[in-house]
Order: structure tokens, then sequence, then C-alpha cells
């Protein structure tokens, strides 16, 4: 690595920075528990709006997991989310009305939260409809996860986007509040995942999964990407350079072995093909607040015309992580 | 007799004091140690919590760095403490505050009045050792340490380096023979006491100050020196990985440590209730009790390393994305390609999944669209027949698809029509079988119904593509296993090298092949290769045509005996 790219990055880096130190104004804090948190707390974060069918779940399962605080941002939910979140014990609620896509979809508010009361924590960047599998994540709790890392000096960990959709239409099996949502989308892409390098972030770039097969077969360089770092080891001159896809400083982005090794790696279940997919799709594309001109949603649309089925005969049907393990979705590395 | 625990301590107290309180309640006196790093307020705490109990004592604190000679320091004063304070005590164990007890204590007491002369500890010369970190085996006793390793690298580094530049070596104090091995040891009071009380101690303590990491190899040569019988293995089960961290273990690893029947475990997660409250029930039965036996635990251990470093063959993924050339297997099982065949067979794709008794695709590299066998629109893994999708990442693709069908021969058609960008990659993979007849290509141009000058271009262009992956396969680069005939060879006798593809395939099938394949009907076809001659297009890769005139496919006439007609 060059010293001219450096120390760009390293600018790019304060200018992140600086941008989310601006954005904090555009944050009101409804609940501030932060005081609350203890030393060694894992923190979840996530933006928010209109999620409050799915919010008794998302919080019981990281509450399961031994998640101990929560940062929530709520950006101009009606639907009584704010109200939800406001009552739990466990969780600081922000609220904003300002634009998302402004925010570089939520990363600048994140970064700003982040810097202000979760240095020295191992954080989870999230949304509402993200669920973490790691290895052993049935019988350790996430404390045992960040404590293995720490031993090593590792500072993050990886979780690729695992598109999860039911058998039938998308909309068919209404979802109930608190219900599991994987018990109606219980079935995901076991391999048809395409992997290249980003060479000025050092991250992977992975796209590919039901979305990439049913909507964007025709423009594959458009399917969104699946590559996430949640889990990290906050400090604060960090930051997140493209919502959780990549992180600066890019050291944090090489969670992947280049020796033919294998390291630890995670899924993030992503239940967004359910019943409430496809109000979702309508209101965001009123909005026009997400990535790319909202291309990605409007993909939705196009194909929710004709009742979207996503699911295959090759479609594989989730038990556990050790299913994902062995189908090379994640890995345990040297974890047992 | 009793054996006494000493126990190094510097985090989780409470879990310290847990097990502390379970060892003196068997009847064993503790001394604990508890690094000096420890603010007042938990060391206050922690002794208030055993104040209770009198056998258990606490000795000098001491400021412990991994590796240094203060961990020596204070096993030495916990050492001298437990001996001046318990007569009763014939074996000192040494443990950490990680360490669980696997098996009840009188299980432990009766082992060791059972062998009262022995001394369990580890104890390795450097030459025998494979595990030692950053390389350093011998030269951990004649260098010089004086910088961190951890918190000092780059100076450590460049002084080692020094110091072998100028050849620099200490001298082993007379009487000497380095020995390693594991911390965790369970020495006699005699050898423990003679280590201790020795007179040359002062210039050993001298000469061990600056070994690196001495607590690995002060009382392991030393008891050397002074033991009158030596297990050379330790007590406590203490698995290390492949960095030299100890692995942690969970509640999840309960039955895993009950069948090790070791006495110790170490390094024990603080939170793993279920392990704690198992072990340290004072109803804690178990029906084994076998010698300590942790080759389960070890295979599990290895396998994390092994999958650690080198990973799983031919898996691309999230966490393991090898550099070119570093794969440990560029893709995870064998397969063939065939190029060239179809243009010259009838049907190749059916005969040979008839053959060799599997699925067989079509060009999965066509433009149009992935032909998988059987026109299937969506394969294992839920890749689709998009042509746009695989082109996006031929690579990828390819590796999916070998992946995803694991356990089943892959063998697909291939040729100059077909997307090129995996030649490379495939003629650099051990896993493939690359079979090519050249040429082929211009059996469907001849049959072709357009201008001929689109057709000559047409071969031009395919002639060309075809000759670039002949020169890849001619390279010294190739792994794969290549076999080359032109056409006019091929067609002279088709059913030996089919035969010697498939037996490759299939190694361990008896039957011969039975019935060939049926060659598409070749009239004409020198008649048009000389009709591109003529219009200035010199095809070269299909062999020479000119002598045989009209080619005349040779298994249908000759009777071989394996063709059953």
């Amino acid at each position: 690595m060059g010293i001219w790219e450096r120390y760009r990055l390293r600018l790019k880096r304060r200018q992140l920075r600086f941008r989310a130190f601006r954005k904090r104004r555009e944050l009101l804090a409804l609940k501030d528990r932060t005081s609350s948190i203890g030393a060694r707390d894992v923190i979840a974060v996530a933006v928010l709006r209109n999620e409050c069918v799915r919010l008794p779940y998302f919080l019981r399962y990281y509450r399961d997991l031994g998640v101990r605080h929560f940062f929530m941002i709520d950006n101009g939910s009606n639907d009584g989310s704010r109200e939800y979140l406001a009552e739990q014990e466990d969780v600081s609620l922000w609220s904003t009305n300002a634009s998302y896509k402004a925010a570089r979809f939520g990363a600048d508010w994140l970064n700003w939260l982040l810097f202000r009361y979760a240095r020295g924590h191992w954080i989870l960047a999230l949304d509402v409809d993200e669920f973490l599998v790691y290895p052993f994540c049935d019988t350790r709790p996430v404390q045992a996860l960040t404590d293995w890392l720490d031993t090593y000096n590792v500072r993050s960990f990886p979780a690729m986007v695992l598109d999860m959709y039911p058998k039938g239409p998308v909309g068919a099996e209404r979802y109930r509040e608190g219900q599991n949502p994987f018990e109606i989308a219980a079935y995901f892409d076991a391999g048809n995942y395409t992997i290249s390098k980003n060479p000025s972030f050092q991250n992977l770039w992975i796209q590919g999964g039901p979305r990439a097969r049913t909507m964007f077969a025709d423009a594959p360089e458009d399917a969104p990407s699946l590559n996430k770092i949640p889990l990290v080891k906050w400090h604060w001159s960090y930051c997140f350079a493209s919502s959780t896809h990549m992180l600066l400083p890019r050291g944090l982005n090489q969670i992947y072995d280049e020796w033919g090794g294998e390291k630890a790696s995670g899924c993030l279940l992503h239940a967004k093909f359910l019943s409430t997919f496809e109000a979702k799709v309508e209101e965001e594309l009123e909005r026009r607040e997400h990535f790319a001109g909202s291309r990605e949603y409007l993909a939705y649309a196009e194909s929710l015309k004709g009742e979207t089925n996503l699911w295959c005969k090759w479609s594989e049907k989730y038990v556990n992580w050790r299913q994902l393990e062995i189908l090379g979705l994640m890995s345990k590395g040297n974890w047992a | 007799m009793t054996v006494g625990f000493i126990m190094m301590c510097h985090t989780a107290l409470d879990r310290a004091a847990q097990v502390a309180r379970f060892m003196a309640e068997a009847g064993c006196p503790v001394v604990i140690h508890v690094d000096k790093r420890v603010r007042h307020r938990s060391y206050d705490k922690l002794v208030a919590a055993l104040s209770d109990i009198d056998t258990i004592s606490f000795s000098e604190r001491f400021a412990c760095d991994w590796g240094t000679w203060s961990l020596v320091a204070a096993t030495q004063a916990a050492s001298e403490q437990m001996l001046a304070r318990n007569k009763a005590v014939r074996h000192v164990f040494l443990a950490s505050g990680a360490c669980l007890p696997l098996r009840p204590l009188p299980e432990l007491i009766a082992y060791l009045d059972a062998r009262p002369t022995t001394d369990f500890i580890e104890s390795v010369t450097t030459a025998d050792v494979g595990w030692t970190i950053g390389g350093l085996d011998v030269e951990r006793f004649t260098l010089r340490f004086p910088f961190s390793w951890r918190k000092q690298r780059m100076a450590f580094d460049f002084y080692v380096r020094l110091q072998r530049r100028f050849r620099f070596k200490r001298r082993i104090p007379e009487g000497l023979d380095p020995h390693l091995g594991s911390q965790w040891w369970c020495l006699t009071r005699q050898t423990l006491s003679a280590i201790l009380e020795d007179p040359k101690r002062r210039a050993y303590d001298r000469y061990f100050r600056r070994v690196w990491i001495p607590d690995e190899s002060y009382f392991q040569t030393l008891a050397r020196i002074y033991s009158t019988q030596i297990e050379s293995r330790s007590l406590t089960l203490s698995k290390f990985d492949y960095q030299g961290k100890p692995h942690t273990f969970y509640d999840d690893h309960l039955q895993l440590l009950r069948r090790s029947d070791c006495f110790m475990a170490r390094k024990i997660w603080p939170k793993a209730d279920r392990l704690y409250r198992a072990f340290l029930s004072p109803s804690s039965e178990q029906a084994a009790r076998a010698e300590p036996n942790p080759g389960k635990i070890d295979r599990l251990f290895a396998k994390a390393a092994e999958r650690r470093v080198r990973g799983r063959a031919g898996l691309y993924m999230q966490s393991r994305y090898p550099v070119q050339d570093h794969e440990n297997g560029k893709t995870c099982a064998r397969y063939s390609v065939f190029h060239g065949f179809s243009d010259l067979f009838e049907n190749f794709d059916i005969w040979l999944s008839k053959a060799i008794g599997g699925r067989v695709h079509g060009h999965i590299f066509d433009p149009e669209r992935v032909e998988f066998s059987g026109g299937e629109k969506i394969y294992n893994g839920a890749l689709t027949d998009s042509a746009a999708l695989r082109d996006y990442n031929p690579k990828s693709f390819l590796t999916n698809l070998i992946w995803n069908t694991r356990g089943e021969h892959q063998c697909f058609q291939f040729g100059p029509r077909d997307n090129q960008d995996c030649n490379w990659f495939m003629a650099t993979d051990p896993n493939a079988q690359i079979s090519v007849v050249s040429g082929t290509w211009a059996i469907p141009l001849m049959r072709q119904n357009s201008n001929f000058s689109e057709i000559r271009r047409e071969a031009a262009r395919l002639q060309k593509i075809e000759k670039e992956h002949l020169d890849i396969l001619g390279t010294m680069y190739v792994k794969a296993r290549v076999r080359v005939w032109t056409m006019a060879e091929f067609i002279e006798n088709p059913m030996e090298p089919l035969q010697a593809i498939i037996d490759e395939i299939r190694p361990r099938a008896t039957r011969r092949l039975t019935e060939a394949p049926r060659m598409v009907d070749l009239t004409g076809f020198g008649q048009f290769l000389q009709n591109l001659k003529n219009q200035g297009m010199q095809p070269t890769v299909m062999g020479d045509f000119a002598n045989v005139g009209e080619p005349q496919p040779a298994d249908r006439d000759r009777g071989r005996p394996y063709i059953v007609r």
C-alpha cells in the first residue's frame, strides 16, 4: 500500500467522522439509557422505520444471544415502533426525521452514536430484519465469541447476508408479531454466490442468492451486496464507510484468509421476504431514500407484480448453523 | 498424605474462589497467587470470600507478564509458602484460576498416593518440540530476551536478529540440560524443595531471568536434576492452537471433558456455568475411572487447526478467499472437460452419461444458456442457467458447481464457441481432466446455411480461440490431466482414447465400453476443408485430412472386440 493511498484513506476517514459529527444534530435522544451500559456489554445498533411488527422478536432474539443494550435510531416511524422501543429497559432510543439517504443510508448516524457511546465495546450493527448466526450460537452466548476474538486481538467478525424466503408467494402467509420469521421464510440458496475483491478497501464483494437469481439475472452487477461486518470492537477512530458492508481503517475488512485457511465467520439470516414486504416496497418507492436510486426496490416492485416466488427445487431448508457450516457459507475457523 | 494446589489467578476471581473452595473442602490446602495488577478492591473481595477457610492462603503478589520471569518468581514464592505451611502435603499441583478439576479430588489423591515418588511434569529436550512460538527453541536458552514479545515485538525481533548476526551465545550453566514443557506440573515435595533449596539457585535464577518463557523451562529443566522418577506429561489437560494460545472450553464440551478422564482441564470460559456446576457439585458421579485419555479432544482441536490453516479445498467464501495458487485445491473434486466431442458425436452427453453411470452436462459455458444435464433450468445450490449471471463471474460459477455437487463427478462439454474465461483456471487445476479433440467445431459450420465468406470468418475466429486454448494446455504451468488429439487422429480409432478417459473417471469399473457413440456423418468434410483453404483460410487444428480424402469413421468397419452390434 503506497503512502499516498494510505493518506487518502486516512483523509477519507476523517471526513466521514466529521460528517458524522455534523449529523449529530439530526438525532434527538428520546430515551438515553447509555449510563446503564456495563463495561463489557455487547451493544446492538439499528436504524429502523415502521418495523413495529418485527421488533418484539428482534429484541428477544438478541437478548437471548446475550446482547445487553440496544441503540435504536427511529427514522420517522408512525406505526408505534417508537413508543414500543421507548418502553424497553435496555434500549436507548434516538429519533430523526432527516433524510436516510443524506445520512449515507444511516451510516453517519451510526458512526456518531458509536463514536459517542460505544468506544471499547463490541458492537453489532444490524437491520431489524437481520438475525446473526455464528458458530456454536446455540450453545454459546455472543460474549463467548467476543472473548475468543479478544484473545486473538481480532477486531471484526464477518457475517454474510443470507436471504431467507418462504415456499410459495412471498406474501402468502401472514407474519404475526413476535413470531420467529424463519418459521415462514425457512429457505435459502446454498451455493450461487459470487465473490470478488475490492482492491481499495480490501473487502470482499459478495453477490448472489435469490435476489440476484430472480430479479437481477440481466444485470448481475447491480445485485445487492451480501458481505457485511456486523460485529466490531469499536474504537473512536473507526467508521462504517458504506453502510455496514465495509469499514475504515481497512484492516477491519480483512476478515478472510488469503492462504487457503478459513477464518471464523457467521451469517446474517435476512428475513426481508415476509408478508410485510409488499407494503415496505411501496413505501420505500414513495420515499426514494435507498441506495442507487432505490434500484433494488424498483426491481422488487417489478417482481412483485408477478407474485414473487423465490423458492425453487434446490432451495435449502434452514436447520441450524452447523448446516450453514457444512455448506461452506460460514466457518468455525479454529474455534472449537 | 495429600496434594496441595497452587493457583495462579489474574482474571475471573469469582471462579477461582469457587474452585479453591472446592479444593479446600476436599481437604487440599490451597495457596493463591493473585496478579499484582488486579485491583485492590477485587483482591480484598476474594480474600474476604475465602476467609472462612484456613487452609487457603495467599502468597506474595507479583505483576506477571506472559513469558517473563515474574511468573516463575510468583510460583517459587507460592511453593515455598505451601511447603512451609502444610507438612502433610506430598505433591504440589500448579494450577491456574481458569482450571477446573474434572474428576473428584479423592481420585486424584489416590492416584498420586499410588505413585508417591513420581513427578508429573512435561519435560522434553528442545530438539524434540515442534510447538515453540516464533521458531525459537534452543535459542530460548542461548540468547537474551530483555524485550516483551507481546508489547515490544519490533525490539524483540530486532534484538534476536542482532544476536544471531553477531553469533552471540549465552553460556548455559554447568549441569543444566535445557528442557521444555507445559507450565502446569505436579511435583513431589522432595523434588520441589530440592529445586527451591538448591545452593546454586541464585545462579540458576539469574540465568533463567533472561531466558525466554522461563515458566515453560525453569522447573522442567531443574526437575531433571533432582527427580528420581519423571513422568513426562502434565496432569492438566491444556490444548494450544497453532498460534500458541490455549483453547477454551465451553458448556458444550461437557461430555468431551467427562470422557477425557483427565484430572484437571484448562482453560475454562469463566461464564461456562454448566461446566462449573457439573464438575464442582459434590455429587458429581462419574462411571469412568480410567487413565487420562484426551484423544477425542486432541482430534477436535487438531481438526480446528487444520481448518484454520488449510481450510476446505475448493471452497471460496466470506472468510476463505485464497490468492491465486495458494488455494490448497482450486476446486473440491475431480471433474472432466470434453472439448470438441459434442460436435463429433451425436448425443455424446447421453452416451457418456450411460457409460459412466452419472449425470453429464452439455456446454455449461455456452453463450446462450448454461446447458445443465437434462436441460435443467436450475441446478444444485440454486445455480441458474442464466448466461449473464454465469458470465458475471465464470470462475465462481465453476467452483460453485463443483462444490455444490460434492460426491458426484462432473462432466461437461466444451468448445471454442463457449466462454473461455476459465481456461487458465481449469488448466492449472489438478482436479481437471481435460480431453480435447481439436477442429471439430468445423463440422457444424459445414452444415450451416449461410454465405461462405461468413462461414470462413467464423471458422477463422473459432480456430483462433481454439489455438489459444491449446497453447494454454501446452504450457509448463498445466496441472490438469490433459489429452489432446487432432480430429484426424481421433476418428482413426476413437474407442481406445474414450476407454482411457472413462477408465480414469471410473477407475473401479470392471465393464468395458460396449457401445460406441454415434459419429456424425462426415461426408464432404474433406471437401469443406479444401473450400476453406481455397478461400484463403488455413484450417490446421483438425490435423491432416489431405491424404484421407473422405474420412471414414474407422470403428464402423473394424471388428473391435468390445463393440457389440
